[in-house]
């Protein structure tokens, strides 16, 4: 179903660099379906105006598990994860076509509201961005927008539970009304993880979520991650292939806009069954 | 709208309630997009009110302005005659200039119109048909005598101004005959009279670009007042520009990081934002009472409105120098040039376009300032067209001033059409500024 | 002499001083196949000459003129006879506008003539004294022609007898170019200086008459003392509140017509409209910035008063023909693109990073805008309407032509106010005396407002620059 018409293989081949331009990129490799599919996506192309950011991908992200978006810079991966909570309609020159479905629902029908999808499928981004405002407004901010809650009690026990998933509870519990933007770094993207899912999401998606920060708290995030997954069916899109292998259970690696293979993180990492992928991950380019 | 599939994972933390956060976002859903669309149209609101504004004042302006561009002239009967002139008609025969010159001129006026009029009599009819001309028409008589002698005691027609209210009364189109503004009704059937007999003729009001200011409306004209703005602008520009271009240099490329640097940056910062009428009350007390500059006179004028603007082309120079790539300073220290031979000969070329601009958005703001002005006097009634830089001397906004706070009808007309003036000018400086710089960045 | 053909006499010898610069150097280098030996460019030579030559001769010029007409009027005054020098200062300087206005009409002899044939002995000393300034002009002036003339030559000459292979003319002239530079660049704290002195000093003398604790505090606002002493009613007050209170009142209607509007625009522009829309509604709205405040004050004294006022009568409300709020609406239209400029962008300054964050948790537009843009702008928004507000206070041309004269204290927008600006401006046109409390009350009012706008800058420039910090 991958098919790729020879021209756009050319293009391919003169981007790349010349060792990799033997190389053959017809279709996915691997399997990208999952037994309990949480989001489907089928046949999604992406433009930015003429450029075409994202080629014909095909992929499930399984429920309550961590898939890891892997590839090389400017390869699509984060494209591909702000199509799945349409946060790329903001932009004017971009073009989605495709199928993509949560629980078998089109989420770019005409009758889906973006609003009620992103509430559905939250979003953490690769540097914190807590907004301006108290640690606690910053939690509440969510369910106050979205009218989850009808007093103030509820309220603080949102606050508390979110906080206390994202591992920030304790660390915070004296200072909830200091400013969030007061906090490390580490702290500032729980922060952030706490924010999104006071929704309640049924999906996070995570893009590069621990990429501004040092080892130890990048290990705490990790952490988390796993524990999220009993909860929350998880994508995130990773420069780290450590971080990938420690954190993921299904692996997608993009390159060039295209889905080069898919699979379980373990084979994809000990077994890659294409040439780039294996390039890839040995570190010969990326 | 929303499918709830049943296997999805609904988080439990909202314990009092069975319903998933779906399920009450969805509630509250309709209720949000309407707020926002309400949220977009006062948005758009404002901008169509912002356009509405500016339509509105010069819709409002041009309109009021353009009754002002065409004036109403008379062709009357005038006889020149001797008796009527006081002028002995033993000497007739060889006129000398100032007999001509101390003519009576009223009275020839007076007499011709009484021969139009016959039917008018009594002295108060007889004033109120006078009134009905200019006040400048025994002159225009003057000059067309001295002009063709040969008229002398004779019949001949002329054409003169109508006084501004029959000139406004004519405008608003009034029903003939009928009285209105500042015209009775014996009056209102003179012009209608008048009319009939296709005596009364509208042209194009070229005296109102090439006279200078009258207390008679239907006289008034802005040339005084626009070359007291050329003058005072040629100031500015001349004392703005290079103390502007000057400071901004040193500040860019050779102030040292220290106190006094930063001393003069809050300065300029601080004098941007300090009113202009401040600027009067320095020019007032300094520039004319403590060092004897004559008051009313561009030159005061020029040197307050410099201060004033200064800061604008001091703020924007630095900026367009700023810009310069630091390569090309580079480049040419390297090749062993002083940093004050890099400065002239490479930065501020390449610097120019920009502070140009700038000067040229000084100069616009300077042309329409007219508080600090009022302050060193150039608010006075100037009738005589200034020459150079000590005259006295009005400028076009300061006369718009005053005919605006004028009580004849038709100076509204007048002050509209001054403004219009002055807008176009100011529109053709920011065009050419906007011009430049377009020129300057497709490069 | 006189001093534009001394100017211009004086820029003739400065370019002839280049070419004299020049033809020196060469000469010393032995001639201008030898200029590689001077360890400056003929040109720089010349060009020192030239600065050297025309600075100095220059700024004498400059202070010569500066200094010469109360130096004549002085001597003028010491010629005149006792009865007149008794005189009040007010009467000498009407005497001497006289003297001065016979002076520049008549011809000497006819002066001389004058002197001799009046019987009167006052109008005979008119004619004296008119006679004495004439020659006194003409002494100054060949005065200050000398002057300048010799200043010129003589610093040249003694600076090419200087010249050497080794004169350093380049950094001599470049030290000169800089100070140049420093004294324009210090232009502005000259400026700053001249406004503090202007309005400080004379505030001074102003609150040597009436108390700073009546002015600050007094209700009572009517400057028109008395011309004569049996003038009734001629005290004068100067209690400025109803002053501060007008200003306030016009201020607050404008800004609540200019925040919300020009908010709104700087919103939608920045947020919702298309790239097409804001092209267009730019420099459209830059229209209503450039237009002249006297354009502003016509419309609002000419078109929005009348129709505030029909309005107001058709409703049965009195409504004063020239009321507070027609003042204050056109003062805010004018208000309004300043307003949307600086808050957009104050908001277009917040990280993208936060808008995305608010869209990622499904919050609508209006919810980001409301929430998180406008919460993080607030304190860009807060020094862009400070900055509003002091230029509203500021603003001079629309009160005067659209605000009354009569110091109301009053809250009601439909009465008519006065505004500090506008009595500083009826206190200083028409007639006035320098020394008359009355005069000087428009310097303490501009002391006012200096202080008030200086205040209300730093505050936002501080504030402003504090929220780029926290984003920087």
């Amino acid at each position: 179903m991958n098919a790729i018409t020879s021209a756009k293989q050319e293009q391919v081949n003169v981007t790349t660099k010349a060792s990799l331009s033997q190389i053959e990129l017809t279709e996915t490799v691997g399997n990208i379906y999952a037994d309990d599919a949480k989001m489907s996506i089928r046949n999604a192309n992406v433009y930015y105006g003429d450029k075409q950011a994202i080629d014909n991908i095909s992929l499930d992200l399984a429920k309550n598990q961590v898939t890891a978006l892997i590839g090389p810079s400017g390869c699509g991966k984060s494209t591909f994860l702000r199509c799945l909570n349409r946060m790329n309609d903001t932009i004017d020159i971009c073009k989605i076509t495709g199928q993509f479905t949560l629980d078998d629902e089109d989420i770019y029908a005409k009758s889906l509201d973006p609003v009620l999808l992103r509430a559905r499928v939250g979003m953490v981004f690769q540097k914190p961005n807590p907004f301006p405002k108290s640690i606690y407004e910053n939690v509440a901010y969510g369910a106050r927008i979205h009218g989850l809650i009808n007093n103030k009690a509820e309220l603080d026990e949102i606050v508390e539970t979110s906080l206390q998933k994202a591992g920030l509870f304790n660390e915070v519990k004296d200072r909830l009304n200091d400013p969030g933007t007061g906090l490390s770094g580490g702290q500032q993207q729980r922060l952030c993880i706490a924010r999104t899912i006071a929704v309640s999401p049924e999906v996070i998606l995570m893009d590069e979520p621990a990429s501004a920060l040092d080892p130890i708290a990048t290990a705490i995030i990790e952490e988390l991650i796993d524990e999220l997954k009993e909860k929350y069916t998880i994508a995130i899109v990773t420069h780290s292939m450590q971080q990938a292998a420690r954190v993921s259970q299904h692996t997608a690696y993009f390159h060039m806009g295209k889905l080069v293979e898919m699979g379980k993180t373990e084979d994809i990492f000990t077994r890659p069954s294409h040439k780039l992928t294996e390039n890839y991950i040995t570190g010969r380019f990326g | 709208m929303t499918k709830i599939s049943k296997n999805s994972t609904v988080d439990s933390t909202n314990t009092n309630s069975a319903l998933s956060t779906t399920e009450k976002v969805s509630l509250s859903l309709k209720k949000r997009h309407r707020k926002e669309k309400r949220f977009k149209r006062i948005g758009l609101f404002s901008v169509l009110f912002g356009f509405l504004l500016v339509v509105t004042l010069i819709g409002d302006i041009t309109s009021k302005a353009l009754p002002a561009f065409h004036q109403h002239w008379v062709k009357l009967e005038v006889n020149y005659q001797a008796s009527w002139l006081n002028i002995d008609e033993s000497t007739a025969q060889s006129l000398s200039a100032k007999q001509m010159k101390t003519a009576n001129y009223r009275n020839v006026l007076k007499k011709s119109l009484y021969q139009m009029f016959p039917e008018v009599s009594g002295r108060k009819d007889k004033r109120q048909l006078a009134k009905l001309f200019s006040s400048n028409a025994e002159f225009t008589l003057k000059d067309n005598l001295i002009a063709a002698p040969l008229l002398f005691d004779k019949q001949t027609q002329i054409w003169v101004r109508l006084d501004d209210d029959v000139d406004s009364y004519l405008k608003e189109e009034f029903p003939l005959g009928e009285a209105g503004l500042r015209i009775s009704q014996k009056q209102a059937q003179w012009v209608a009279q008048l009319i009939a007999s296709e005596r009364i003729e509208s042209r194009f009001n070229f005296s109102f670009f090439t006279a200078s200011d009258s207390r008679e409306p239907e006289l008034a004209g802005i040339k005084g007042a626009l070359m007291g703005t050329i003058l005072t602008m040629f100031v500015t520009l001349l004392l703005s520009f290079p103390l502007g271009v000057a400071g901004a240099l040193y500040l860019e490329e050779f102030a040292p990081k220290n106190r006094f640097t930063d001393f003069i940056e809050i300065n300029i910062n601080n004098l941007a934002a300090v009113p202009s009428i401040v600027f009067g009350l320095l020019g007032l007390a300094v520039i004319i009472n403590l060092f004897g500059l004559p008051r009313s006179a561009p030159l005061v004028g020029g040197i307050v409105l410099t201060l004033m603007t200064l800061p604008t082309i001091i703020i924007a120079s630095r900026a367009a120098i700023k810009a310069v790539p630091p390569s090309i300073r580079e480049a040419a220290l390297g090749l062993g040039a002083s940093k004050m031979q890099v400065t002239f000969s490479h930065v501020l070329p390449q610097a120019m376009p920009g502070i140009i601009t700038g000067a040229i958005i000084g100069v616009a703001q300077a042309l329409g300032e007219t508080a600090p002005l009022l302050m060193i006097g150039m608010v006075a009634f100037i009738v005589d067209v200034p020459t150079s830089i000590v005259d006295s001397a009005t400028v076009l906004p300061v006369q718009i001033f005053l005919w605006a706070d004028s009580p004849e009808r038709a100076f509204l007309a007048k002050t509209s059409a001054a403004i219009l003036v002055l807008l176009s000018l100011l529109m053709v400086i920011n065009l050419s500024a906007t011009m430049l710089r377009s020129k300057f960045e497709k490069k | 002499m006189n001093s534009s053909l001394l100017f211009f006499v004086l820029l003739g010898l400065t370019l002839f001083s280049y070419w004299f610069g020049v033809q020196r150097s060469l000469k010393v280098a032995g001639g201008a196949e030898h200029k590689k030996e001077l360890t400056s460019l003929p040109q720089q030579f010349g060009l020192l000459t030239a600065m050297v030559c025309g600075l100095p001769a220059l700024i004498t010029l400059l202070i010569f003129n500066s200094a010469e007409q109360i130096i004549v009027e002085q001597l003028l005054i010491s010629t005149l006879p006792a009865n007149i020098q008794s005189l009040s200062s007010v009467d000498i300087g009407l005497y001497l506008n006289n003297i001065h206005a016979m002076a520049s009409s008549e011809s000497a002899t006819n002066l001389l003539q004058g002197s001799g044939i009046s019987s009167d002995n006052y109008v005979q000393t008119q004619y004296q004294a008119a006679f004495t300034l004439q020659e006194l002009n003409q002494q100054a002036s060949w005065l200050k022609t000398a002057l300048v003339l010799i200043i010129a030559c003589v610093s040249v000459t003694v600076l090419v007898r200087k010249f050497s292979l080794t004169y350093q003319a380049r950094q001599k002239s470049e030290s000169i170019i800089l100070a140049l530079l420093v004294a324009s660049s210090a232009v502005a704290i000259l400026t700053t200086i001249g406004i503090i002195i202007s309005v400080l000093f004379e505030s001074i003398h102003f609150f040597k008459s009436v108390s700073p604790v009546e002015f600050m505090f007094g209700t009572q606002w009517s400057p028109q003392t008395a011309m004569r002493v049996d003038q009734v009613g001629g005290s004068g007050s100067f209690g400025a509140i109803p002053l501060f209170a007008g200003t306030m009142l016009i201020t607050f209607i404008a800004m609540l017509l200019a925040v919300p509007v020009g908010l709104m625009i700087a919103i939608y522009l920045s947020q919702y409209a298309s790239a097409k829309l804001r092209a267009f509604a730019k420099p459209m709205l830059e229209i209503l910035a450039g237009i002249p405040t006297v354009v502003y004050g016509f419309f609002a004294a000419l078109t929005v008063a009348p129709v505030i006022r029909n309005f107001g009568e058709s409703l049965g409300l009195s409504v004063a023909s020239e009321s507070a709020l027609a003042a204050g609406l056109v003062m805010g239209t004018m208000i309004i693109p300043f307003v949307s400029s600086l808050s957009e962008d104050a908001i277009s300054a917040v990280p993208n990073s936060l808008k995305e964050a608010s869209f990622g948790m499904g919050a609508t537009k209006s919810e980001t805008v409301l929430k998180v843009l406008l919460p993080a702008a607030l304190p860009g928004i807060v020094g862009a309407i400070l900055l509003a507000v002091s230029r509203a206070i500021g603003e001079t041309m629309i009160v005067v032509m659209a605000a009354g004269m009569a110091a109301n204290l009053t809250a009601n927008p439909l009465d008519s106010v006065t505004t500090v600006t506008v009595q500083i401006v009826t206190l200083l046109t028409g007639d006035q005396e320098f020394d008359s409390p009355k005069t000087l009350a428009a310097f303490a009012l501009g002391l006012m407002l200096f202080i008030t706008t200086l205040g209300l800058n730093v505050l936002a420039l501080k504030v402003v620059r504090k929220y780029r910090e926290q984003y920087d």
